[in-house]
């Protein structure tokens, strides 16, 4: 079966290159110890904050503070597995062994979508719990309501970020050009749409501060978003297939 | 077997391939040459399915390659030596690729010994050379032991032992019944592995024959005679009588002469009659380097000029010689003078050029005139090249073109 063939192929392809297994570990390493980090300064702020400001304290959410640098290297990630292929012209000998390229295509982007999964999961939980350790009495707990939602729910945030940065790879082909694209993306644009009011309300329907969504256990204060936690995240899944859709049409149709 | 058929691809304005028919046939190692941007990459991906024809198409075994049942095993394809991931270890790549194909690990280790990389099988693909790249290349295609082989341009970088090692598998493939189809700019090397030839120019087909036809329907055969330098006037004799047996004549630089238009016996016999003693009675066969650099002349996309580094140009140093032009550089016809049947001159080929099929001469041979008073050969077949003005008479002829590097370091 083609599919298997490609799984197997493509999880040898990402354990015998090491610019993916660094880049996976980068992305736990720096989500968890920054997470600690943010974690343990919003500790000793807690005093001198303003009422309303304790009264919003998210600690589930400030614990995955290390995920907006994380989420940079999951990009990278996402983006290497794919545009390897084409940088180094593999993508040719690929598709010759494999002439059905959405069978070629989405079996690879499964593999690394699997594996970016549990990477991110762990990430997830480990995040949370050492956080909350690093919050001392102002913890949170994976038994309070909607706290193990947003615990699972950061894991698929950055599997996400991910996929979306594959779908992006695999319709523009280049790393260069896709990290030029991707970083900017979800370390400047979103955040400066984000936070002018004019744009605002477009920004929240960005990938990531969508899905960011789920993550948040206490609701900010005037915040009136049109989506849920849940719903959020579908927005992300849907930037994500939308742009797994592109990558696969221009597959098809390109020469390779 | 492959078959193209009304095989067309465009890029936009620019026409990479148009309207190719040709058959590679099983049993055979087929060349597939042409000019740098003639369309053989662009052809050799149309076959594997990789690119699409605008029009026409190509089949393996008759299916379009995305509908030939597992391809893979069907058939093996280098396509570019470099095309390797080079943090990835030359077992892991092999290893991937053969899972993608579905082939068991084990053969992994049989085609690297067959290419000989094993030594190197665990270490990065960024330190191989071009040759081992070619031999990885290789091995990547011998995985799925295919009955149809594709190789583009597979002895670039290999050394002398690679090449021949090279030529050796390809016709060992071809012998097991497979079908090799083989494109390179080596000339003498596809004149020893191919048997038969797929010439394409601009995009087109030019010819598809076999190897010596291809070389006696491009070229002519000649033969060189020299009579004694010691008696000119045997020679005139000569000439006039071959001329009127309906042979052509041309005297050559060092008093040779170069006959087209009669079979050698029939040169005896004439000089015999005109009772001429002859000194030189030898048969010549075009190589194949000269008949495609003849049939591909009009068809070539990237040509070079001569560099007159005019901006360059320091005044030469009094009693410096000027340098001489380089059989070659910058002379479009150098290598392809028009054929004999118009008329014109055969083979003005620098006289002097070493070439494994004789077709060049030493130029002090045992025969050759007095080698002070002969003009250098290499300065000779260039009448676009700027003469060098009044050359004093140039040291002894160079024998090798290594020399040719003396007068440049003179400057």
């Amino acid at each position: 079966m083609a599919a298997t063939q490609v799984v197997r192929s493509e999880w040898t392809k990402i354990r015998s290159v090491a610019s993916t297994v660094w880049t996976l570990s980068l992305a736990v390493v720096v989500t968890i110890a920054l997470g600690m980090l943010i974690t343990a300064l919003s500790r000793h702020e807690f005093d001198r904050m303003s009422r309303q400001d304790r009264l919003t304290f998210d600690p589930t959410y400030i614990s995955f503070a290390g995920m907006s640098l994380g989420q940079l290297a999951m990009i990278v990630f996402g983006v290497l597995v794919v545009s390897n292929e084409y940088s180094t012209g593999m993508i040719r000998t690929s598709l010759a062994a494999v002439p059905q390229r959405g069978t070629f295509l989405f079996s690879k982007i499964a593999v690394a979508t699997g594996l970016a999964l549990v990477v991110a999961l762990a990430t997830s939980f480990v995040a949370f719990f050492l956080g909350q350790a690093m919050l001392g009495a102002h913890r949170a707990s994976i038994g309070d309501p909607h706290v193990l939602r947003a615990v699972i729910g950061g894991g698929i945030y950055m599997t996400l970020i991910a996929v979306f940065s594959m779908g992006v790879a695999a319709m523009l082909r280049s790393p260069m050009l896709s990290l030029g694209i991707l970083m900017p993306f979800f370390f400047l644009i979103s955040n400066i749409l984000g936070n002018v009011d004019a744009t605002k309300k477009i920004g929240r329907f960005l990938p990531d501060q969508a899905g960011s969504k789920i993550m948040q256990v206490v609701p900010r204060v005037g915040e009136d978003t049109a989506y849920g936690p849940w719903g959020g995240l579908g927005i992300m899944m849907l930037w994500a297939v939308a742009a797994l859709a592109g990558g696969y049409v221009l597959l098809k149709k390109r020469d390779a | 077997m492959i078959e193209a058929v009304g095989l067309t691809k465009r890029y936009g304005d620019k026409t990479a391939v148009y309207n190719l028919s040709f058959q590679v046939r099983p049993g055979a190692v087929t060349g597939f040459l042409g000019p740098n941007g003639s369309g053989k990459s662009t052809t050799m991906r149309m076959i594997l399915g990789l690119d699409n024809p605008t029009a026409g198409q190509v089949t393996i075994g008759g299916y379009p390659y995305p509908k030939l049942p597992n391809a893979p095993r069907q058939v093996g394809a280098l396509l570019d030596a470099k095309a390797v991931h080079g943090g990835r270890s030359a077992r892991s790549h092999l290893l991937c690729l053969a899972q993608l194909s579905g082939i068991p690990a084990r053969r992994v280790d049989e085609v690297l010994g067959v290419v000989g990389l094993q030594e190197v099988a665990r270490k990065r693909s960024k330190g191989f050379s071009l040759g081992m790249g070619q031999r990885l290349g290789i091995a990547a295609a011998l995985l799925g032991d295919p009955q149809v082989l594709l190789f583009d341009e597979p002895v670039n970088g290999l050394d002398p032992e690679g090449i021949l090692w090279v030529r050796n598998l390809m016709k060992a493939l071809a012998a097991e019944g497979r079908t090799v189809f083989v494109s390179s700019h080596l000339m003498s090397e596809m004149a020893l592995t191919a048997d038969h030839l797929i010439v394409i120019g601009r995009g087109q087909l030019l010819a598809d024959m076999s190897v010596t036809d291809f070389i006696s329907a491009n070229s002519a055969d000649f033969a060189r005679v020299r009579t004694p330098d010691t008696e000119p006037q045997l020679r005139e004799k000569l000439t006039s009588a071959l001329t009127e047996a309906g042979g052509h004549v041309l005297p050559e630089q060092d008093g040779a002469l170069r006959i087209t238009g009669l079979p050698l016996p029939r040169i005896s016999d004439i000089a015999h009659d005109a009772d001429v003693r002859l000194w030189e009675l030898s048969p010549h066969q075009a190589s194949l380097e000269e008949a495609y650099m003849r049939m591909t002349q009009g068809a070539v996309d990237y040509r070079s000029t001569i560099d007159q580094k005019s901006g360059l140009m320091q005044p030469l140093p009094p009693g410096a010689q000027p340098p001489m032009p380089v059989p070659g550089q910058g002379q479009p016809d150098w290598y392809a003078p028009p054929s004999p049947q118009e008329g014109g001159q055969p083979f003005a080929m620098p006289q002097g050029q070493p070439g494994p099929y004789g077709a060049g001469q030493p130029p002090a041979g045992p025969y050759g005139a007095p080698g002070a008073g002969q003009p250098n050969p290499y300065a000779q077949p260039a009448p676009a090249a700027p003469q060098a003005p009044a050359a004093p008479p140039a040291p002894p002829a160079p024998a090798a073109p290594a020399d040719l590097t003396k007068p440049e370091d003179a400057r």
